[in-house]
């Protein structure tokens, strides 16, 4: 049998609301470009469909429906679908102690999304992080360089179609970029002499 | 007659002044110094750039990435099993807890999580408890150690020596655990572990209350972290800070309380919360955790209920070897377990667990199959870290020891 809950915050009080509700009040204010809510083992997904408005929404987001916190955000390479960028945003309100999942795409050619680190300060690393991984720029960011690779890297290397093991670049004076002898790593492993990046998962098995 | 000599002694303001004039070629010059990557105080391979105004800091620029090695994309070239030793890297001084955290991910991925047997449940708190208080004493006794308290980090090193001795009679390996799997334990609980459980609370109990007499009344501990590095409340939320750095700022959050997963709505802990956000109390909070996390191992002790430690499904995790070689269908199981992985439906999660640094999360996205088409993890120690930009201008760099100590991060779940 669970114990009763620690009195005081824990308790529900009779002001919170559920996620559901807060993210039917976000597709009342933004009805033409808020669609779902889509929900997978309890959590709610809303997808924004015009990216270039994801700040404003966000905005709205943490000032009126009082999601104070952007846990984590993060970006999907669609590789070969259109649009081929998806960035996902997890919000979290202290206030009514709720997930809610924003969700947007942007396509290649644009590859550009507007920032939210002014409407979170937290964004700011985050943002630099996807521009770092996948090569997506976020306008109105202030700082936005690389963060956990080094200054001048020529790659991307979370988009889908960097391999592995690594890519060499022409470039003087990038650090080594040789592909990885790590033969593909011990879960991709087969026999025979073949390179490294001709043995990974997805070359062995092409998608599709 | 003795002659007198008119000495003239100007004030303070005049003083300064005067000394104004001579340093007026040098004055507003800033200095940049690095600090790190490898530096005693920086844990590991954080480097700072800080702008120096004599010895006030105006500018800080963390420089991260030195441990980069592109564990989400490792990620999606493997099997959900084959990533587990991944997650005993992020937080090195935590793996149990990572491992949990993976694994509860995953399993709410396959939406399994409720299949838990209870005995698996108490045995993965007691591993995230018992991870918390080796985190933590590392933490408090480097933390000590940077402000100039020695003797403190050998107490909380005696102490972990220990801890690490039950993880090793538990997995195996002292140090990259990979507990976990999928759906269960690797092993249950080896015999007798639990008697020295039992000891290894009463002993530590004795030895936090060792730290506490040689730390928390203590002058020069006190006069280096009180009112230093000061985080407030509204800047802990807007920065994204969890953990007891959330908690030190004045915002009363556990995700164990919040959102409780496994049981921990069935044990009674208190959840220590600080006042003002300055280093200081961030201290005082590990400290109140660790006396937390020792009477939820107490409870979990009490309470452990027998029966089996793995899910009851073939498809989730690796059937029991009799009757693989016994049995058609569990041959079959282990095969596909072992070369496709779990089929995990199409969808996305995304969980997060409380570790030491804080929140812990991955997010998964999958396309069905046995691998993540995208997993991200949101390491606590890097969004804590993002934090230091802000926080670093206008203290001496002194007290950067004290802030980057009592902010307790971990280059190995910071750079992923």
């Amino acid at each position: 049998m669970p114990s009763q809950p620690a009195p005081g915050r824990w308790q529900s009080p009779e002001t919170r609301m559920s996620a559901k509700q807060l993210a039917k009040k976000l597709k009342q204010q933004f009805e033409e470009i808020v669609s779902g809510p889509v929900e997978f083992r309890g959590e709610l997904t809303v997808e924004v469909s015009d990216a270039s408005q994801i700040a404003e929404v966000c905005r709205f987001a943490k000032e009126a429906l009082g999601f104070d916190y952007l846990v984590d955000l993060t970006t999907i390479d669609n590789y070969e679908e259109a649009p081929r960028w998806t960035a996902v945003y997890h919000l979290y309100s202290y206030e009514h102690f709720c997930h809610l999942r924003l969700k947007t795409s942007v396509s290649e050619e644009v590859s550009e999304l507007p920032s939210v680190s002014t409407v979170w300060r937290t964004a700011n690393w985050h943002e630099r992080e996807a521009y770092d991984m996948m090569g997506i720029r976020f306008a109105g960011h202030p700082d936005l360089r690389r963060i956990l690779m080094w200054e001048g890297y020529p790659y991307f290397p979370l988009r889908k179609d960097f391999p592995l093991a690594g890519k060499s670049s022409e470039m003087p004076d990038v650090a080594f970029s040789d592909p990885a002898p790590l033969e593909g790593g011990p879960f991709v492993t087969v026999a025979g002499g073949e390179d490294s990046t001709a043995r990974e998962p997805r070359v062995r098995n092409p998608e599709g | 007659m003795a002659a007198f000599q008119q000495i003239e002694v100007k004030d303070s303001a005049a003083r300064s002044a005067q000394a104004m004039d001579e340093l007026q070629d040098v004055r507003g010059e800033k200095m940049t110094l690095n600090m790190g990557p490898s530096h005693p105080a920086t844990h590991g391979v954080l480097r700072l750039v800080l702008e120096l105004d004599g010895e006030i800091i105006t500018k800080a620029d963390p420089e991260i990435g030195y441990l980069h090695r592109g564990d989400e994309k490792i990620a999606e070239n493997m099997t959900y099993t084959q990533f587990i030793p991944y997650t005993d890297r992020l937080d090195y001084l935590a793996p149990l807890a990572n491992n949990v955290a993976y694994a509860l991910a995953v399993e709410k991925l396959l939406g399994v999580h409720d299949k838990l047997p209870e005995r698996c449940q108490y045995i993965r708190v007691i591993c995230c408890e018992l991870a918390r208080i080796s985190a933590h004493l590392l933490g408090l006794g480097a933390f000590a150690m940077d402000v100039g308290a020695m003797t403190v980090f050998l107490y909380t090193f005696t102490e972990r020596e220990k801890i690490y001795n039950l993880i090793e009679a538990l997995t195996g390996a002292r140090f990259t655990t990979t507990y976990t799997r999928i759906g269960g334990l690797s092993r249950d609980l080896p015999e007798g572990w639990t008697d020295e459980l039992a000891q290894f609370t009463r002993e530590v109990s004795v030895a936090i209350g060792e730290t506490d007499k040689l730390l928390t009344r203590n002058k020069i501990f006190v006069d280096r972290t009180r009112d230093v590095g000061v985080i407030t409340r509204e800047e802990a939320i807007d920065f994204g800070l969890t953990g007891p750095n959330l908690r030190g700022s004045n915002v009363e959050h556990d995700l164990r309380k919040a959102h409780p997963y496994l049981v921990y709505d069935q044990l009674d802990f208190d959840v220590p919360y600080g006042e003002v956000g300055d280093c200081y109390d961030r201290y005082l909070v590990r400290m109140e955790e660790m006396r937390q996390s020792v009477s939820l191992l107490d409870q979990c002790l009490a309470k452990l209920p027998g029966g089996p430690v793995n899910i009851d499904d073939g498809k989730i995790i690796l059937p029991d070897k009799q009757k693989v070689l016994s049995s058609m269908e569990e041959l079959i199981h282990q095969f596909m377990l072992v070369t496709q992985g779990q089929d995990a439906p199409a969808g996305e999660i995304y969980f997060g667990a409380e570790n030491p640094k804080g929140e812990l999360g991955f997010y998964i996205m999958s396309k069905g199959g046995g691998v993540p088409y995208r997993l991200k993890i949101r390491a606590p120690s890097f969004v804590n870290l993002s934090i230091l930009s802000h926080t670093l201008p206008g203290h001496m760099i002194s007290d950067v020891v004290a802030i980057l100590g009592s902010l307790d991060f971990v280059m190995g779940e910071c750079d992923r």
